[in-house]
């Protein structure tokens, strides 16, 4: 069974997004995800700065089996991005929802938020 | 879990980077009974078998094991295989699950020819392969078979864990190691036995995932990558395994030998990039002209922690400075000749 925190949102797409308490929102893949890939190689981020509309790829997880595109959850701007990632990309594996996360954003919307799926709706779709 | 050849079979276990290393440090068991068995008997088996492969398989002697491709007319690769000499008249060959149904129609269509009788045994046999350099020990820990006397690629046949077993010192992952081939309904009784001898040595499962990323980073050449029906072996760098020389007109002997005198115009070579974006198969290789080939295998070497990979390219591109790209960024491939890490002779 994947592990679903119950305080987070998610996209169908496998992203997680934890809204911040200052609007901001830090976005990752989730355990499911994770599992899926197998070893987690590399981790491709964008820069500090780029804007993405929702549903826009915003980087790339490899595999050993596989590289997969990221997809934005929401609309929004990159504040910053996990850069640890480059070094260990295997904190992903190892920490999806901590260590591992991937973005915070600037949301465009914060109310966009809403519309992602609920943790019991997500370990719906993976379950 | 995949579909692998018909067979339903585990990428990995665990995780493919550390299952891999575990066999270079420890031991890793692997369960390879899709692969594909056939005895070939009779009074010209030895004739008939150095007739369809390309390495002199007048070299082998009761207890010895051969690698060899096994060739089209073009020259070309219909498979590679393992020769197994159990008697005068008596061959063993290990085939790729893959290509068993296609490899048993070639054999039999070229043995009408000889007195030989060609029995496809693969459902009969179950096979493990226990790997690294822990692997001697665990399963000594199971027979009273001197392993220390099976020298590398030589069997002998004996009991393991009670299970009877041709214990084969072979493997596909640069290691020492040996291949257990065994009765089909005696392999769960055999994975386990060498596994719980194997765990208190590191030993640990290892999926399909290892196996490929092991085999890579020994050099090993994969069927439908670095030779198919369209790269022959001495196009795959694999020339020492094509004896022309050996006195018999083998199966394609006269393509390889104009290949030989005329050169490959493309040949294999092996690559790692420094860099951790894995180099995927099919990816096209640029040379400073433009393109001069395809990636052929590519992974991550757990070991040095950088890509690694294959690709067939023209051979006059090949000592030009290569590159591939990655999602916009061009990676320069630094050719190197396997293994890709230091392996203990063999």
């Amino acid at each position: 069974m994947s592990n679903v925190p119950p305080d987070l949102k998610y996209a169908k797409s496998h992203e997680w997004l934890k809204l911040e308490s200052d609007g901001t929102a830090t976005v990752g893949i989730t355990d499911y995800a994770q599992n899926s890939l197998g070893d987690i190689t590399f981790v491709q981020l964008p820069k500090v700065g780029a804007a993405f509309k929702a549903g826009e790829a915003f980087g790339v997880v490899e595999s050993v089996k596989a590289a997969s595109d990221l997809y934005a959850p929401v609309a929004g701007t990159v504040l910053a991005v996990n850069g640890a990632l480059d070094g260990a990309p295997e904190k992903v594996n190892q920490s999806p929802f901590d260590e591992g996360w991937m973005l915070k954003l600037q949301l465009a919307a914060p109310a966009a938020v809403g519309a992602l799926l609920s943790a019991d709706d997500y370990a719906k779709l993976v379950g | 879990m995949v579909d692998f050849a018909g067979w339903y079979m585990p990428v990995q276990y665990r995780s493919i980077l550390e299952e891999h290393k575990a066999v270079r440090r420890a031991a890793g068991l692997f369960d390879v009974s899709h692969m594909g068995e056939v005895d070939v008997r009779g009074p010209e088996a030895g004739r008939f078998l150095n007739h369809l492969v390309t390495n002199d398989v007048g070299r082998l002697f009761p207890g010895r094991v051969l690698y060899s491709p096994m060739c089209y007319p073009t020259g070309g690769v219909v498979d590679d295989l393992l020769v197994y000499l159990r008697g005068p008249e008596d061959y063993f060959l290990c085939i790729n699950a893959g290509n068993i149904d296609k490899d048993l129609a070639w054999i039999r269509g070229q043995a009408a020819r000889f007195n030989v009788v060609v029995t496809d045994r693969s459902p009969d046999y179950a096979q493990l392969a226990v790997q690294g350099p822990k692997a001697p020990a665990i399963v000594q820990a199971l027979t009273s078979v001197r392993l220390d006397l099976v020298e590398y690629y030589h069997f002998t046949e004996g009991t393991v864990a009670g299970v009877p077993c041709l214990i084969s010192r072979t493997g596909y992952t640069g290691e020492d190691g040996f291949e257990l081939y065994h009765p089909a309904a005696e392999a769960r009784r055999l994975a386990d036995a060498v596994l719980a001898a194997g765990v208190p040595y590191g030993l640990e499962l290892a999926g399909l995932g290892a196996r490929d990323s092991l085999r890579l980073e020994a050099g090993y050449p994969l069927y439908g990558h670095e030779i198919t029906a369209e790269i022959s072996p001495l196009t795959a760098g694999l020339g020492w395994t094509v004896k022309l020389d050996k006195g018999v007109d083998f199966i394609g002997r006269a393509a390889l030998a104009s290949e030989k005198a005329a050169g490959s115009a493309k040949k294999i070579v092996f690559f790692k990039t420094g860099d951790r974006r894995i180099v995927r198969s099919g990816s096209p290789v640029l040379g400073p002209e433009g393109e001069v080939g395809r990636v052929v295998s590519g992974t991550l070497s757990p070991i040095l922690n950088e890509a690694i990979g294959s690709a067939l390219v023209d051979a006059n591109a090949a000592a030009e400075p290569l590159a591939v790209d990655i999602r916009g960024a061009k990676i320069a491939l630094q050719i190197v000749r396997p293994p890709f890490v230091p392996l203990k002779k063999l």
